[in-house]
């Protein structure tokens, strides 16, 4: 019953979209603010309506309700709680009504908010998203129905792959969803003010809250995505440059340049057919990366949910939305009106530079993603590995990494290049004498990782150097100081969260892929390997019972100067449904570095003693690399917040001059 | 059932490149072996380099990397062996042949493109921005103005130039 009232509430969010989509056309049409409203109304209605079906399926599956087939392929008894509710979005149908839930939520929320848009560009909005609505629930109604039945029902359902019972695989996709389709209101706002024929800077106003929480929401779903990689896959890899990881980047580049070039359009009116451009960009890189993932064209290690027959469904979806965008910008861009004129040394030449990096920057991790599929229909095979993204993407993002700095320091309209130079010096010298350290501690052969760390430093000492100019420290009392780092507005403290984020990462990734340490060893019991200043010792290891699993579980003391510092339990589990077998490091926090034990198969150690192999890795300032990340992602939460963007976007006409 | 499930579990091998008893004696050699692991894929496996893989075939491809390397074969040698078997589907990092060029050069082709387009148009905004020498007529005009002022008068009126003036004013 449950499913069948599930299959009706989906079937019933396609006809309100439809109907969200033909009342808003109709109230932009004829100027009916009742039909307007009413297209809202439907937009809400098929919010609700999905979120009934995906509690339907919710409820199938916490009940293990074996007689629907998606429970029964995706499901087990045996499974822990949140594994049974994580099993929602682990196939294909249950992923994609994933993605409707947030497609129409954030339709609502575009419909029920947003009062200070003019009216029309809100309808055709509204009627946009409605359309998306329509394509993607059509998509799901027609040929992924999850609610579909068994009959006769099996006893027991074939669970959940092993790997993604896991508690940050199980929030993965919801929050990478919820940015994927985030930008998709974005992409509506684009097509109205396209239709509409205006791009100001109420609009970019009323775009930026929008493309910063979406972009919020990719960078963390990205970074919990690295995280699990980091920890479960058993080797530290937490970036490999796997088609699948691609598809998620590039709507994240693509929103990153958007936030950027909003800011421009923002302030100053200027760049508005390269904002929208950029707006219809990125979600068009979103619905690339679920065709991707899903159709299984390119091979990957993260491959799942994969059904190349609907895959290319969302091909053409993909190819009908981009392609009407890309159209309607084609038509009216040329005719909008051009924004204000900037020096090239202005805080707009600045954001122009970022944006030039980083859409080469994405149009080179596209290319490498899908050159394989390029060289296959020219009859040839070939891999695009991350050697090639190393040689190519990470000199780019350095460059822009090195101009990144001065940006903030610049003037609109008129920059002062010396003047901003000037004040970074001691950013610059900081960087410089943490890139000779590192080379000076370590050897030649490492100096790309130092150049990494002086870029680091560069970064975080460049966005301190920031909030000294806005504070005017040293050169104002301090009294002045603190009023002024009173008044700081949330936007400027998002912007340095952000900046000093990336440094971050960057000096995390850089010391972790630099120096990292490996050591594996055939250790019997009381049996110990070194590495680094660390002495790890195999002190027990014996068999124990999950709730869905068997696990040889290691008890492993680490010790450093002979005190020991901590204790850990890798496991190997062995999954007998489906027959896989799994790692669960031990990870030893050590500062901001990871002590990283795997218990490896049974061997016997060299005197013939039956023993495990144990491999233990030193992972250097690690904890930054996700860190980094975490503290972009506040940033944009924190601008999210800015008394600017709270205000109805319409009302800046009185307040400003 | 327990004792089964368990003989499964030792089975399922989890060693990848780092396992000792793979490891060269050589300690040169092996840094060597490692680098050329990272590069080249693990043809039955799903985006892997035979560095993370744990498969068979993976194993196997190690092995013949070391005893190539061991044999004293130079890397672009290894490569050129495994090409010859497997295709250059093995490489992870694509060769910079003719082949490849677009692959290669359409990044910085992009950013030369990206970056010309913008200086020409810097170029052009700065021949926009910059103030117009003044035509004689505003000379005078000028001349007179501060002449004027000089005389006195309070109320100078508005110059021509003013509006566009304001304009550029940094902001």
């Amino acid at each position: 019953m449950t499913a069948e009232l599930g299959a009706f509430a989906l079937a019933l969010a396609f006809a309100l979209s439809l109907a969200q989509l033909g009342l808003s056309a109709a109230g932009r049409g004829l100027h009916s603010p009742m039909l307007a409203r009413a297209g809202e109304g439907a937009a809400l209605g098929a919010f609700v309506a999905v979120a009934g079906a995906f509690l339907a399926l919710t409820a199938a599956f916490v009940g293990s309700d074996f007689s629907v087939s998606n429970v029964a392929a995706n499901s087990h008894t045996a499974k822990p709680l949140l594994y049974k509710v994580a099993g929602v979005w682990g196939s294909h149908e249950g992923s994609l009504l994933l993605w409707c839930l947030a497609l129409t939520g954030f339709g609502a929320a575009v419909a029920m908010t947003g009062r200070g848009l003019p009216a029309r560009l809100k309808a055709s909005a509204v009627a946009v998203q409605g359309g998306l609505g329509v394509l993607f629930l059509a998509f799901a109604v027609f040929t992924s129905n999850p609610f579909l039945r068994l009959d006769p029902a099996p006893v027991e359902g074939r669970s959940l792959n092993p790997l993604l019972q896991d508690p940050a695989l199980a929030a993965h996709p919801p929050v990478l969803y919820a940015g994927y389709v985030g930008v998709s209101v974005v992409f509506s706002l684009a097509l109205a003010a396209l239709i509409e024929g205006r791009v100001d800077a109420a609009w970019a106003r009323y775009v930026r809250p929008w493309t910063l929480a979406a972009w919020s929401l990719l960078t963390v779903g990205i970074t919990i995505g690295a995280f699990w990689s980091y920890y479960e896959l058993g080797w530290g890899g937490w970036w490999a440059w796997d088609p699948v990881e691609n598809a998620s980047f590039m709507p994240w580049i693509a929103a990153t340049a958007l936030l950027h070039s909003a800011i421009v359009t923002e302030k100053r009116g200027a760049l508005p057919g390269w904002t929208v451009f950029l707006a219809l960009m990125t979600f068009s890189f979103s619905m690339l990366g679920a065709f991707l993932v899903r159709s299984g064209v390119l091979t990957s290690v993260h491959a799942f949910a994969v059904d190349p027959d609907r895959g290319v469904l969302l091909l053409a979806i993909l190819g009908l939305t981009a392609g009407l965008g890309f159209a309607l910008f084609a038509w009216r861009a040329p005719k909008l009106a051009p924004g204000g004129l900037f020096a090239p040394v202005s805080r707009e030449g600045a954001l122009v530079l970022n944006n030039l990096f980083l859409a080469v920057a994405a149009a080179t991790v596209l290319l490498g993603t899908l050159w394989p599929l390029v060289t296959e229909a020219l009859g040839r095979t070939a891999s695009v590995g991350p050697a090639y993204f190393n040689l190519t993407f990470a000199p780019l993002m350095a460059a822009a990494m090195l101009v990144l700095p001065a940006g903030p320091l610049l003037a609109w309209k008129r920059g002062d290049l010396p003047g901003a130079v000037q004040r970074l010096g001691a950013a610059a010298g900081l960087a410089l004498v943490a890139a000779l350290a590192a080379l000076a501690l370590s050897d030649w052969r490492k100096a790309f990782g130092a150049v990494g760390v002086g870029l680091g430093v560069w970064l975080i000492a460049g966005a301190a150097a920031e909030v000294v100019e806005r504070t005017r420290l040293f050169r104002a009392s301090a009294a002045e100081s603190w009023r002024r780092l009173k008044g700081l507005p949330r936007g400027a403290w998002g912007m340095t969260l952000g900046h000093l984020g990336l440094g971050l990462f960057v000096l995390g990734a850089c010391v972790e892929t630099g120096w990292k340490l490996e050591e594996a060893r055939v250790l019997a019991p009381g049996e110990s390997l070194a590495i680094g200043q660390y002495r790890v010792t195999l002190q027990q290891a014996r068999v124990r019972e999950g709730p869905n699993f068997l696990a040889e579980r290691g008890v492993v003391t680490a010790e450093k100067a002979n005190r020991e510092v901590c204790t850990v339990t890798p496991e190997r589990r062995f999954f007998p449904v489906g027959g896989q077998t799994t790692t669960e490091v031990g990870l030893c926090f050590q500062g901001l570095s990871d002590l990283y034990v795997v218990m490896g198969e049974r061997r016997r150690t060299a005197d013939g003693d039956p023993g495990y192999l144990v491999r233990a890795y030193w992972n250097p300032w690690a904890r930054l690399i996700f860190l980094g990340p975490a503290i972009m992602a506040l940033g944009g939460l924190v601008s999210l917040g800015d008394r600017r963007l709270r205000l109805a976007a319409g009302r800046r006409a009185e307040g400003q001059p | 059932m327990r004792r089964l499930l368990l003989a499964l579990l030792s089975l399922a091998c989890v060693a990848a490149a780092s396992d000792p008893s793979e490891r060269l004696p050589d300690a040169a050699q092996e840094a060597r072996a490692r680098a050329l692991f990272e590069e080249i894929r693990c043809v039955v496996c799903q985006n892997e380099s035979i560095d993370d893989s744990e498969a068979d075939l993976a194993a196997d491809m190690r092995r013949v990397v070391r005893a190539q390397v061991a044999a004293g074969r130079s890397d672009a040698e290894v490569r050129a062996y495994l090409v010859d078997r497997y295709g250059e589907f093995v490489l992870l990092k694509p060769p910079f042949s003719a082949a490849n060029l677009a692959l290669w050069l359409t990044p910085a082709l992009l950013l030369a493109v990206g970056g010309g387009w913008l200086l020409w148009r810097a170029g052009r905004t700065l021949a926009q921005m910059a103030p117009e020498p003044l035509s004689e007529a505003e000379e005078a005009q000028l001349a007179a103005l501060t002449q004027t002022e000089k005389d006195g008068h309070a109320f100078a009126p508005t110059s021509p130039r003013e509006d566009a003036q304001d304009d550029r004013r940094v902001s």
